[in-house]
């Protein structure tokens, strides 16, 4: 069944369009891959489905529901929740003040099974956020997420900024998270990454969606064009 | 395409400002000694509204402490006049005081930003105002009179005192004007728009805001000047009061804030505002600061601003336009 | 001795100023507005009383658990009026608004209650007048020591709400980052308008405790603003027990000036305050202080 479904958005910075007349479907349990390259609108996508940018125009159906009009923090309530670019924790919180300020909902995850999933995170419990490293404070963000009990979770670019080894270290984490049923869409620079996590791939190119498919079933020369605008839609 | 800096429209009313001026200098000759008076304080506060427009519209410094000048000019008059200085130059004395002290007062001040420079401002102004207090022979609390002006004949008087008026108006609004129009007037309207954006560009911002800060303390002493001139008598409580600061953000923000021609548009309705409602009564004031919240919430442009913005009018070639020409036929 | 006793008085003084500062400080750290109206609010929060004493005869500290809730609404009613609206614009917009609201407020108070000076000192009883003499040149009043007492269990309880309440972490949160608040499903509008409240029912309180220590009229709003002003900044804006400090501070400096010559008291705390300025801001470049 069709948890999210986006239809004709087009969302702006004053005259500057970042997304246009894009239309798209997440299925619930799939995980989707956003790819494109910078500036193609991914992380404007991700946040008008949050609630974080007022769209110009279009909708946003969650679960049969329109919520186009709701404000951000009524969307977590109904199960949608993003990881931010940039993990946006907030620095004079603690690790366990981050998880517990985000609004609960019934379900798996509480500071308990997050920290389990997490367990880097333990002994930094008591930890101011701007003390953290890159890694720790992604894990926080996702595990801040997490405490809503999303029923579907958006991730920004999670690998940004972080070492490799990091970036697998929370990719292992994300296969448990998404190996219990969560419906997942995220923005990933790295393609390779992509394919491997997601089950359905989505490349945008200026703001519009140029290539679609199974991850299994794309081959690597039809989304870097695709990626690159090399062959332009007529 | 050519960049266009006069239009017909702009040259007409610059050619009618001009003549407006000339006209006014005719006002003491035409109408009595009370009118003449009314007008000067028309004057006064088109001046007061240009200088906290200069502050706040053209370099983003809202301050509320202005009156810190006012009282400076005023009181500087009489301090000089006491001196044994003639009336008339005494003021042109106390006008340069105000602007000479506005220097040290901004090196210290402009390195504060928003909130801190609102509030510093007026802590500045209160500070003068108890040191001025404190001195018996500039009247402490209950004030002083400028008797030398006594030596004229009222009608003179009156006439030399909205001459001088209309003179600091106008040398204060050229100023202004060309400084609009000059190289630094663009780069006081990058600030304006984007101030890190301008200073990556390398605009000496804090250069450029001590030029608007001195020009306003200059402007709000010559503001000063002129009350003393026309009131004939100041006392601390008023000439340093907040309440001319209320003035001045009422024209600007209803106006226009960062427009040339809105603070004077804002000023001729304070006037208008207060020569049909008993000045001073506390309904009044309920109204003006309604109106200024309400304009900066709702009309953040002003009238001026709104009329400019929709009409594309420009009245006072203070800006560019990028004008088409035939034969530009050729597109990217 | 004089001077040790003016330290004393300067502390009292000064913990009545922290009150007053204290829904500045609320107001500035989690919106990063200053509200030029919160002077004005306070003396509206002393009129209040004083129209709930006169028509009821009762004491000024019951009458203010009276007035607490009209402020609060007061306060709701500010936050999704105007300072909502003004949260949205630039920098300057709610300085204007409020310094609009500011003369609106004093005015409509001028209307209701005419300019007359009015005090609750009469009303408030014991407290008021007694006093322990504890040397020849060093008296500790009654007032005082519960204004002192009172300032510290407010700072105190502020302090716990943010550090140990949900509530407190979400208000923390907000003023962080309040677009991220909002993305874990914090209602940054709820938490501003929380803010606002607690901050208007701490200015009434010092509302109360100027009409019960001093006098007030119509008008007094503005110096209680630049006094609430110089104590936030004193002690370091952001800073919740930094406000406390810093209003003692010009407390302690307004009467030691004082004890020079009695028309120098609120001069000595407005160098107080200009030389905080130029060292907290003028110690280098205008570069260095870019970051608001």
């Amino acid at each position: 069944m069709t948890l999210l479904r986006v239809e004709d958005l087009d969302c702006r910075y004053g005259l500057l369009q970042a997304v246009r007349g894009l239309s798209f479907e997440v299925a619930q349990g799939e995980t989707v891959a956003l790819i494109g390259a910078n500036g193609a609108g991914k992380s404007t996508l991700l946040r008008a489905i949050a609630g974080a940018h007022k769209p110009h125009g279009g909708r946003v159906v969650f679960d049969e529901a329109d919520v186009t009009s709701r404000a951000a923090h009524s969307r977590v309530a109904l199960g949608i929740a993003l990881v931010p670019e940039g993990r946006r924790l907030f620095p004079g919180l603690t690790v366990e003040e981050n998880l517990r300020v985000a609004a609960a909902r019934r379900g798996r995850w509480n500071v308990q099974s997050v920290l389990e999933v997490f367990p880097l995170l333990q002994p930094r419990r008591h930890t101011a956020a701007a003390n953290l490293s890159g890694g720790e404070q992604q894990a926080v963000a996702i595990g801040r997420a997490l405490m809503s009990n999303p029923r579907l979770l958006l991730l920004d670019e999670v690998s940004l900024g972080l070492a490799p080894i990091v970036v697998d270290a929370v990719y292992r984490s994300l296969a448990g998270i998404i190996n219990e049923g969560t419906t997942v869409l995220l923005v990933e620079q790295d393609l390779t990454r992509a394919l491997k996590v997601a089950g359905r791939v989505v490349c945008m190119l200026e703001g519009r969606i140029v290539l679609e498919g199974e991850a299994a079933s794309l081959d690597r020369d039809s989304v870097v064009s695709a990626y690159f605008g090399l062959k332009r839609p007529a | 395409m050519r960049v266009q800096r006069w239009t017909r429209t702009s040259k007409a009313f610059t050619g009618a400002t001009v003549a407006l001026a000339a006209l006014l200098a005719t006002v003491p000759l035409l109408f009595e000694a009370s009118v003449v008076q009314r007008l000067t304080n028309l004057l006064i506060l088109v001046l007061l509204a240009a200088m906290w427009n200069a502050l706040a519209g053209y370099g983003g410094l809202l301050s509320v402490g202005q009156q810190a000048f006012i009282g400076i000019g005023a009181y500087g008059t009489v301090f000089f006049a006491g001196l044994g200085v003639s009336p008339y130059p005494a003021m042109v004395l106390a006008t340069l005081l105000a602007g000479a002290v506005s220097v040290p007062i901004s090196l210290f001040a402009l390195r504060l930003r928003a909130a801190q420079f609102a509030i510093g401002m007026w802590v500045i102004a209160e500070v003068i105002s108890i040191l001025v207090r404190l001195d018996q022979n500039l009247g402490a609390g209950t004030g002083i009179s400028l008797l030398q002006l006594n030596q004229y004949e009222p009608n003179f008087r009156q006439a030399y005192t909205f001459w001088l008026a209309l003179g600091f108006t106008v040398i204060f609004l050229a100023a202004l004007f060309f400084l609009l129009r000059s190289p630094l007037g663009v780069s006081l309207q990058a600030i304006r728009d984007d101030e890190d954006a301008a200073r990556s560009l390398g605009v000496r911002v804090a250069a450029r805001k001590r030029l608007l800060f001195v020009l306003a303390g200059f402007g709000c002493g010559a503001a000063g000047v002129l009350i003393v001139a026309n009131t004939l008598f100041i006392e601390p409580g008023s000439i340093f009061s907040v309440q001319w600061s209320a003035y001045m953000i009422f024209m600007v923000l209803v106006g226009g804030l960062g427009t040339f021609e809105g603070p004077i548009l804002g000023a001729i309705l304070l006037f208008a505002i207060q020569t049909n409602f008993t000045q001073g009564g506390p309904w009044y004031l309920v109204g003006l600061g309604a109106t200024a919240a309400l304009f900066a919430l709702v009309l953040p442009r002003g009238l001026w601003g709104t009329i400019e913005e929709r009409l594309g009018l420009r009245l006072l070639p203070v800006g560019y336009r990028v004008v088409e020409v035939k034969g530009d036929e050729r597109t990217a | 001795m004089t001077i040790v006793n003016a330290v004393v008085q300067g502390i009292f003084l000064g913990a009545f100023y922290a009150v007053l500062a204290c829904g500045l400080s609320i107001m500035f750290g989690v919106m990063r507005i200053i509200n030029l109206a919160h002077g004005d609010i306070a003396v509206l929060g002393a009129y209040v009383v004083f129209v709930i004493v006169e028509s009821t005869g009762m004491s000024p500290f019951i009458a203010f658990i009276v007035a607490l809730p009209v402020m609060i609404v007061l306060g709701y009613v500010l936050q999704l009026t105007v300072l909502e609206r003004s949260l949205k614009s630039g920098i300057l917009t709610p300085l204007l608004a409020t310094f609009g609201l500011s003369i609106v407020i004093q005015n409509l108070l001028l209307i209701r209650f005419s300019p007359d000076v009015r005090s609750l000192g009469g009303n408030a009883g014991a407290v008021t007048t007694s006093s322990w003499q504890i040397t020849s040149g060093l008296s500790v009043s009654a007032l005082g020591v519960v204004i002192l007492v009172v300032a510290v269990l407010v700072f105190g309880a502020l302090q716990l709400f943010l550090s140990s309440t949900r509530a407190g972490w979400r208000m923390r949160a907000t003023a962080e980052d309040a677009d991220a608040a909002e993305l874990v499903g914090i209602d940054s509008r709820g938490v501003y308008a929380r803010a606002t409240a607690l901050a208007v029912a701490i200015a009434a309180l010092g509302g109360l405790f100027l009409a019960i220590r001093s006098v007030f009229d119509p008008l007094s709003g503005p110096t209680q603003l630049i006094f609430a002003f110089e104590a936030v900044v004193i002690g370091g804006m952001g800073s919740l027990w930094g406000t406390l400090l810093g209003g003692l501070a010009l407390g302690v400096a307004q009467t030691l000036g004082a004890n020079i010559n009695p028309e120098y008291s609120a001069l000595t705390g407005h160098l107080l305050f200009l030389v905080v300025l130029v060292v907290r801001f003028g110690g280098g470049r205008l570069s260095l202080r870019t970051a608001r």
